[in-house]
């Protein structure tokens, strides 16, 4: 897979993030529906020109995507429920491009809806009970949690390179700067380093301030030809380039601190034609302050060891040498369980320059990368190269 | 802070050897005789050569090295919340493979990338009459 995976050219032609941080009294499909909606206004299409059905959430199983098209009274020609954790929908618009190169479809919705919040779920530390899938029955009698298992990386990291809690700190501390200049955003307060410092170690060496929050929340994506979006009311954002992979323990001998972006990452790049000196903002998954610098260090924008020093004095802040996560990320704008698909949609809106105060001076080249699953155990990786349309 | 309660383990027939010998006092890893590759987590092949014939199980040593873990400070499973903080660990064994496991009885701060560990075991008790057990590690 290298150039020209695209021939027809594909492009995003419509977006939305639902507004709601918690939604009591919705369900994870209403959630998608208002999303649809927003996204095919957004585009100038109607929900009758949508012929592929791509979704996931943290409580479609099999036949979920079915399910789904019953819910919204659609028919559609091509279905894709693929779920590999919160990087699903990075992978969807792939996967959607793909199939309309392929003229299976013509215009794609790619869907996602959680009330993570509302419902009280621990996705972090809700740890593990027993379990009848036969892998987890090596991690449930051992205590895994979410975040411990990004807490070994982060370890692992500190013991290799000399990464310390303060430069993880600054990671979080940039994403609330920019969660302030977002409107949307859940946690708007700024925060110091010492703030992070000082809140409560959850697993070490990962402080609640180092975790993402928790939220409800939703959006939709619509994608389709470069020639049919260029007819539509937005300018189309083109996908250059894209990747995807999976790290895991395989049999026992994984380099865990190379994650799934290095792969994923390494083939959008050489797609996509672009350096990495290119990019003008990054849409990074920060489920934790160190997803971020293990993700950065894997996707080559620095060497590997070198993100805490990448990270740190502003340089991932709006202004600074890459802006990362300029709606405040996870961290501290949402995060619903599964997050893949806010990175698009704020790489598209910052694209087409509608961001204001949190706007990328004159973006034109964004990436944007998911992580689904658990760094440190396993996850996978899915990454896109957006570009305006020239 | 409390002895963990860790969960019965699932046993499929891909795992019961390795839970098996656990109960016996054994850290029971797998290894192919045709490519040589010691794995863990067991299967039931071998994950490079797709073949179930060619495995054979052997008792490790129960020696190995902490590679990475955390203190895990909060979960809120039952079994565990009692027990924060406690060391979740992966330990490189000396056959080769990795393993996710606990560190007990140890005073945290004492714990660090690279240390000796050799494994233990605690028993279960079942209502199914399986003589498993989980193995832990200590720091040797």
């Amino acid at each position: 897979m290298t150039k020209n995976a695209f021939p027809r050219g594909a492009a995003i032609a419509g977006v939305y993030e639902h507004p709601s941080r918690f939604s009591p009294n919705k369900t994870e499909f209403q959630i998608m529906a208002e999303s649809a909606k927003g996204a095919l206004d957004d585009a100038g299409l109607q929900r009758t020109d949508v012929d592929g059905l791509f979704g996931a959430s943290m409580s479609m199983g099999m036949m979920g995507i079915v399910d789904l098209a019953e819910y919204l009274d659609l028919y559609p020609d091509y279905l894709d429920g693929t779920n590999i954790g919160g990087s699903s929908f990075v992978a969807h618009v792939t996967h959607a491009a793909a199939a309309v190169n392929a003229g299976l479809c013509q215009v794609a919705l790619v869907l996602y809806g959680s009330t993570a919040a509302s419902n009280s779920m621990a996705i972090g530390t809700g740890g593990t009970g027993g379990s009848r899938n036969p892998d987890a029955a090596f991690s449930a009698p051992y205590g895994m949690t979410t975040v411990g298992s990004y807490a070994t990386y982060a370890n692992l990291h500190m013991a290799t390179y000399g990464t310390t809690s303060e430069q993880l700190a600054e990671i979080a501390v940039t994403m609330r700067q920019h969660a302030g200049l977002n409107p949307l955003a859940k946690m708007r307060n700024p925060i110091t380093v010492d703030d992070v410092l000082q809140s409560r170690m959850i697993s070490r060496p990962l402080h609640l301030l180092d975790c993402c929050i928790i939220s409800d929340g939703g959006g939709a994506v619509v994608v389709t030809s470069l020639e049919r979006a260029r007819d539509l009311a937005k300018p189309p954002v083109q996908l250059l380039g894209c990747g995807e992979a999976v790290q895991h323990q395989g049999v026992g001998y994984s380099d865990i601190l190379t994650i799934a972006a290095k792969q994923s990452g390494a083939r959008a790049f050489e797609m996509a034609g672009v350096k990495h000196s290119d990019i003008d903002l990054a849409m990074i998954y920060d489920s934790f302050t160190i997803t971020v610098l293990a993700t950065l260090e894997n996707l080559g924008f620095c060497p590997s060891g070198e993100g805490g020093n990448f990270v740190s004095n502003g340089g991932i802040s709006l202004g600074g040498t890459l802006p990362v996560n300029p709606d405040g990320g996870g961290l501290s704008s949402n995060h619903p369980g599964m997050r893949g698909i806010f990175l698009v949609i704020e790489a598209v809106k910052q694209l087409r320059q509608e961001c204001e105060a949190r706007q990328v001076p004159d973006a034109e080249l964004a990436l944007a990368h998911g992580t689904g699953g658990t760094i440190g155990d396993k996850h996978s990786g899915a990454t896109l190269i957006l570009g305006v349309d020239r | 802070m409390s002895a963990i309660e860790h969960p019965l383990p699932f046993a499929s027939w891909e795992s019961r050897g390795f839970w098996e010998g656990a109960g016996r006092g054994e850290l029971v890893l797998q290894r192919c005789q045709t490519c040589g590759l010691v794995q863990h987590r067991p299967r039931g092949v071998c994950a490079h050569c797709l073949d179930g014939s060619t495995l054979v199980h052997f008792a490790a040593s129960g020696l190995g090295k902490i590679y990475s873990f955390t203190v895990t400070e909060q979960n809120q499973a039952k079994g565990f919340a009692e027990a924060c903080p406690y060391v979740m660990a992966y330990v490189d064994l000396d056959e080769g493979p990795r393993m996710l496991t606990v560190v007990v009885d140890c005073d945290p701060d004492n714990v660090a990338i690279g240390a000796q560990v050799t494994v233990d075991y605690v028993s279960q008790t079942r209502d199914d009459a399986e003589m498993f057990a989980i193995p832990v590690f200590r720091l040797s």
